[in-house]
């Protein structure tokens, strides 16, 4: 069974205008009836630009939203209906890291504090089995548990964002939302927090939601991908098969746009034109239409569904 | 061989602080050299001085900084040695700059019209309907869409990558001969930034314009780049061909970033650079970088290393480094 569900997720925001009468004038269709799951010990990748429901997503499962439609379940049981205890143990088991640990980490707290939080409020540790689990979680992602006395500011990107993942490891947690861990950081310390990701999953057996924009980098940590765009998800499959046969023109052009590792790779010029149209008003039909290569008469009427074409790849599509 | 359009030779560019109790050295005697056409990246993390260099050329530099020894030579002339007044007569005629948010550099105030003309105006004293001709031609070059109308919108009317081709078009207006790109793509999206990394390129091979690509994306390097230069703590540590570099880098610092990149469809481990960029006021002895090197030897901690050639036009700045003639045979045979 995976660890989190995602079923017909879907979440519309209002939009009203006027100051005085706020009149609702349309819907902001951030999430539109998206489907993914992640097992236990799986990085599944989340992938899109700017404004395609990304951070949405992970708002919803973090209940930082409530969804207007479909289900998010977790180990089973939907986390719509979940409160008290159970909605408690829910906050547990899914944590998450922030793109930019400078905004993320409180100034006024001592590093110790911060990651002893979440265990404040969900366990009954005593002092000294809080201090304990606390140096627990330093070493393992790799930092010296002295720093429990310093405060953010006296560490580099890199360590806060290595104790960014110790406060969301603290609780034991099973599923961690990393909301781009590492677009912040510097090129020569991102490297080091990849693969301390990495290792811990080894190790604790964690699943991770990855987002990111950066194809090179997500396709190297998750075992599958989603490509989201214009609150669609247009395609998902393992990522070996997705960056291998990229089927949606939408990947394929996210492949093209990514950037070469050598001089001498073979380069594309990317065939799509245009940006991103706006969420507010988006295009009837299927939303890609207006900037895909391979546009049908078709596309500009009909939503495409999505397809299972091999086992665990779905695109959709209407050339599939 | 022309001769090189810029050249830099040994700038130094130091910072005072504290009332000039401490001092900075934020380019700590660099040279390298652009030829007109070429393009050039310019590869670090942040804060290895990259930046520095770049307003160091143009003449912008803070209050705190200033150039403390070399020359930066433009066609021949020193820019080092100019007044203010003579610097604002290249900077948009003959180096143009283009930063790397486009919301900032961007006047909030003035149409796109006023501010993609202004160089135009003043550099090339081209007036009335021919200056609305060449704004036209200018956002029809940088692939606005009905550039005739869009002259008349202001910034935030258009998209940030919008915006970006409009800090292009003014960049362009002057006709220059060396645009300085500092991360120009960073706020872009994936498939607006390979669109405006084509275009740029489409316009290198319009106007023959020079390219100096501030960036710590390789990747960027690789896809626009013909020679590259790695700073690391205000100094350039590996100059050379981005071939020769990618093939096979000399300094251990350049074979580090290679192995730190995520590579499309390799899922191989990333070869994590221990420790952190050094503090440029507290800077290890020797080579600034041994700390961190995974060859580093007693002799790195202790003399500071010296530019050895590599092979044409290849330099590195390592105890280590050593001439690759034989590497560049077998790179010439394949």
């Amino acid at each position: 069974m995976p660890v989190l569900e995602v079923r017909d997720l879907q979440k519309h925001f209002p939009v009203a205008t006027g100051t005085l009468l706020r009149r609702k004038t349309g819907w902001v269709k951030a999430v539109e009836s998206i489907n993914f799951s992640i097992e236990a010990g799986e990085t599944l990748g989340l992938i899109g630009e700017s404004g395609c429901g990304k951070t949405t997503t992970a708002k919803l499962i973090l209940l930082q939203e409530r969804p207007t439609g479909g289900t998010i379940r977790f180990d089973g049981e939907d986390i719509g209906g979940l409160h008290g205890d159970g909605l408690m143990r829910y906050r547990r088991s899914v944590q998450v890291v922030f793109q930019d640990p400078f905004a993320s980490l409180s100034p006024r707290m001592r590093v110790g504090d911060i990651i002893a939080e979440p265990l404040e409020i969900h366990t009954g540790m005593t002092r000294q089995q809080l201090q304990q689990r606390v140096a627990e979680v330093l070493e393992l992602v790799g930092l010296s548990p002295d720093v429990a006395k310093l405060f953010p500011h006296e560490f580099s990107g890199g360590q806060r964002q290595r104790v960014a993942i110790a406060r969301a490891l603290a609780t034991n947690t099973r599923l961690i939302i990393l909301d781009e861990p590492v677009s912040a950081l510097d090129v020569s310390i991102r490297a080091q927090i990849i693969n301390q990701l990495e290792h811990l999953q080894d190790t604790l057996g964690v699943s991770y939601l990855f987002i990111g924009h950066d194809l090179a980098t997500v396709a190297h940590i998750s075992q599958r991908i989603a490509v989201m765009y214009l609150g669609h998800l247009v395609e998902i499959a393992e990522s070996t098969e997705l960056c291998a046969h990229p089927l949606h023109p939408y990947t394929q052009a996210l492949l093209i746009a990514a950037l070469p590792a050598h001089p001498d790779a073979k380069q594309e010029r990317i065939a799509i034109t245009g940006e991103i149209p706006s969420a507010l008003a988006p295009p009837p039909g299927c939303r890609f239409h207006t900037r895909c290569p391979h546009a049908m008469p078709r596309c500009s009427v009909e939503a495409p569904v999505s397809k299972e074409v091999a086992p665990g790849h779905a695109v959709a599509c209407h050339l599939f | 061989m022309t001769t090189p359009y810029l050249e830099v030779r040994d700038l130094q560019t130091h910072f005072t602080t504290f009332g000039g109790s401490r001092v900075v050295k934020a380019v700590d005697g660099i040279s390298f050299s652009l030829r007109e056409g070429e393009t050039l990246g310019l590869v670090g993390e942040s804060g290895c001085g990259k930046t520095t260099t770049c307003l160091s050329i143009v003449g912008l530099l803070p209050p705190a900084a200033r150039i403390a020894g070399g020359e930066i030579r433009l066609a021949g002339e020193d820019l080092t040695k100019k007044s203010p007044r003579e610097m604002r007569r290249i900077r948009g005629r003959k180096i143009a700059m283009i930063l790397q948010d486009p919301m900032a550099s961007l006047n909030p105030l003035f149409n796109i019209y006023t501010q993609v003309s202004e160089p135009a105006y003043y550099h090339l004293g081209i007036r009335r309907q021919s200056l609305r001709r060449r704004v036209e031609d200018l956002l029809r070059s940088v692939r606005i869409p009905s550039p005739a109308m869009r002259m008349r919108n202001y910034p935030h009317q258009m998209s940030g990558g919008m915006r970006q081709r409009i800090v292009g078009a003014i960049a362009l207006a002057g006709g220059p001969k060396l645009i300085i790109a500092d991360e120009p793509t960073t706020n872009l999206d994936v498939t607006i930034q390979a669109q405006y990394l084509d275009l740029l390129k489409d316009i290198q091979q319009e106007t023959g314009v020079a390219i100096i690509f501030v960036t710590h994306n390789l990747g960027i390097v690789a896809k626009m780049c013909d020679r590259m230069a790695v700073m690391y703590a205000g100094k350039i540590v590996e100059c050379g061909s981005v071939r020769d570099l990618f093939g096979a880098p000399s300094h251990p610092y350049t074979k580090a970033l290679l192995g730190s990149m995520a590579k499309l469809g390799s899922k191989e481990p990333l070869f994590a650079i221990p420790g952190q960029p050094p503090d440029l006021a507290n800077l290890p002895p020797g080579c600034a970088f041994h700390p961190r090197c995974a060859e580093a030897t007693q002799h790195c901690s202790e003399h500071e290393p010296k530019i050895v050639p590599c092979g044409q036009d290849w330099t590195a700045k390592c105890w280590l480094a050593h001439p690759k003639e034989s590497l560049r045979h077998d790179h010439a045979r394949a």
